[in-house]
């Protein structure tokens, strides 16, 4: 009878397994060990850490790291900025029956493609758009305006883009917040601010640090967003990461900064962990 | 005497619903006041009306003179102790205290010694670092009611306060808050479904039943004068018979009960005969037995269904022999009336004083 469920468990997990060893784990222990190989001037394959020197070494590499690292952060709480009010007001404002409604309207846009969203971006906001053909056809500009290609439209886009993964976290654990605690503190003389600091943000502290790491994460490793909204002027971490393996065929390089990436923006999450004084564990949940 | 709170023809709606319909009362200052009724006949909205949650449609609604028209709830002299409690679980039982105090602005070290002071005087000394959720359900009690005391309101709401309590210690709390409110001299509001909360604490009582007050009374007087057929039944057990006035004198009636006997009772008003009338007796208004020379008693035969045995509050369940009225009669402890047994037919016997009758509408 054991040994049956036993083949049961390994038959079931055999997919699983393979799935994990062969398409990530390998790959990643590979990868892993390609950043620390260098190439010599004689051709041959050596151990060497000079992948990761480059990184610190080339300041055009840790620079856009750090303005990677900054504009993800600032991604981060802009998102929150926004997402906080829509979640209060779908779980406390709204009348019950329209809060499915209203959330389902939140997942709406994700039913189509990454790719797909930002070429709308795209047509609404490029010069000759459809946002500078109104604005011209009411006399607010006399000339079209290039509004892609520019930081704010990339941090547009981003914002836009992560969303959802704050809003909905934030939802769940504003849904747990007991109207009364909220009418409590008011009627114990606190204004609006107030309640929204000493009530609202502590209780919703969890949501709020897991959202963040799901957008800060998302964020930083986005590929398609800073390419196609930020254009040449807007230099992304992932865009050298991508241009070590595909333009420049160096994959040792883009594996180092691969790893880089993953190492730094844990980091960051740590730090950010230890700043809310959140445990991993707690967020996670 | 001073007149604390003056609630003052105030209405509701809720789209076609009227929860409150143009109710009326004055709290005098240090009364305990209740406001009793079944759930959903308004008392919450109402309770939520003064703490200024909800804006009344009609009415005035003023605290020691001042209208509060228009005033937000965190300016209003008043404070709500909600039915669940509404402790801040993010914050620790000091930290929940003084809460409203650090909204008004006002110094730390005056902060703390209020906070302290509080807490000795709720019997909580030194609870002031401990987390909402290591206290017991009497603790949290205290702490709801500390949080609010500490702010010195002119009135204090209480929304069911004692609702998720158990038997025991709801029984314990009521003695307590009784005792609370003579001692720090506030004026209290207490909303409740639980007749016995209400008589128990308070100086006076309103019943409440849809949106609008049947009576406000002393507890004494609920019990013993109700002025409606509602608050009869609601507040005590009560034996309802529906019947008709046969004659009346003054102020004694005879009815002829649906089922055939013929009870006199006393009544408030003369009434026309055939009136239809509904007829209520106390179980504790009813002997067993009684003593053939006691003269003026009403007095008919039942067979008991079963004997409800509960410590001092024991009853027997009783039907009259052709008829399924259910009765239920006192059944005092005094081990005189140990021979009862199911089935047993067994006379009954009433004073005409202490029927409440009322003129069915």
């Amino acid at each position: 009878m054991k040994k049956q469920f036993r083949w049961g468990l390994l038959f079931f997990l055999t997919p699983v397994l393979l799935w994990l060893v062969l398409l990530i784990v390998l790959p990643q222990i590979d990868l892993f060990i390609m950043s620390f190989r260098t190439e010599s001037d004689s051709g041959e394959m050596l151990w060497s850490i000079s992948n990761y020197l480059n990184f610190f070494n080339e300041p055009i590499y840790w620079l856009t790291f750090v303005r990677k690292a900054v504009y993800s952060v600032l991604v981060t709480f802009l998102t929150f900025l926004i997402a906080l009010p829509v979640a209060f007001y779908i779980t406390k404002v709204v009348k019950p029956k329209f809060q499915g409604f209203l959330t389902v309207l939140l997942l709406l846009p994700f039913w189509v493609s990454e790719m797909v969203r930002i070429y709308g971006w795209m047509i609404l906001l490029r010069e000759s758009g459809v946002i500078n053909h109104f604005l011209l056809k009411f006399g607010i500009l006399d000339h079209p305006v290039e509004m892609l290609y520019k930081d704010t439209t990339m941090v547009l886009g981003l914002i836009y883009t992560s969303m959802l993964f704050m809003v909905v976290p934030l939802i769940a654990v504003l849904e747990s917040l007991d109207d009364n605690l909220i009418e409590a503190a008011y009627d114990l003389g606190a204004n609006m601010w107030s309640i929204l600091f000493k009530i609202i943000i502590p209780h919703a502290t969890p949501g709020i640090v897991s959202g963040s790491i799901v957008v800060f994460m998302l964020t930083l490793g986005n590929y398609l967003t800073p390419n196609l909204m930020g254009g040449k002027n807007s230099l992304w971490f992932t865009e050298q990461i991508y241009n070590q393996f595909i333009a420049s065929f160096n994959w040792n390089q883009g594996s180092a900064f691969g790893f880089l990436l993953l190492f730094l923006s844990s980091v960051v999450i740590w730090v950010g962990l230890k700043l809310s004084k959140q445990t991993l564990r707690k967020v996670v949940q | 005497m001073q007149i604390d709170l003056s609630v003052q023809k105030v209405t509701k709606k809720f789209q076609e619903f009227i929860a409150v319909n143009s109710v009326s009362f004055e709290v005098q200052k240090g009364r305990f006041f209740s406001i009793l009724g079944p759930s959903g006949c308004g008392k919450t909205t109402l309770l939520r009306m003064i703490a200024g949650l909800t804006e009344p449609n009609e009415g005035t609604i003023e605290i020691r003179g001042k209208s509060m028209a228009g005033v937000s709830p965190n300016k209003r002299p008043v404070n709500l102790i909600f039915q669940h409690l509404a402790l801040f679980p993010m914050m620790n039982v000091g930290e929940n205290i003084a809460f409203g105090l650090k909204r008004r602005g006002e110094n730390k070290a005056n902060i703390k010694k209020k906070v302290k002071a509080i807490l000795e005087r709720s019997g909580l000394p030194g609870f002031d670092t401990k987390k909402i959720d290591q206290l017991s359900g009497g603790q949290k009690q205290r702490v709801a009611i500390a949080r609010c005391l500490v702010l010195e309101p002119t009135v204090l709401l209480l929304d069911e306060p004692l609702g998720a309590l158990d038997l025991k210690l709801r029984e314990q709390m009521k003695v307590e808050l009784k005792k609370l409110q003579a001692k720090v001299g506030t004026t209290f509001v207490y909303i409740t479904h639980d007749q016995s909360e209400a008589m128990v604490m308070s100086d006076s009582v309103a019943v409440m039943n849809n949106g609008e007050f049947e009576q406000i009374d002393s507890p004494q007087n609920l019990y013993n004068k109700p002025k409606t057929p509602f608050v009869a039944q609601f507040v005590g057990d009560n034996n309802a018979w529906s019947g008709r006035i046969r004659q009346s004198e003054g102020t004694t009636a005879e009815i002829e009960i649906a089922e055939g006997s013929v009870f006199s009772t006393k009544v408030d008003e003369t009434l026309q005969s055939g009136t239809e009338v509904d007829l209520f007796l106390r179980p504790e208004a009813m002997f067993i037995k009684p003593d053939p020379g006691i003269p003026d008693l009403n007095r008919f035969e039942v067979v008991v269904k079963s004997i409800l045995f509960d410590g001092a509050n024991s009853r027997l369940l009783a039907n009259p022999p052709n008829a399924d009225t259910e009765l239920l009669i006192a059944l005092p402890q005094n081990r005189q009336y140990d021979y009862i047994q199911v089935n047993d037919k067994i006379e009954i016997g009433w004073d005409k004083q202490s029927g409440i009758c009322f003129p069915r509408k």
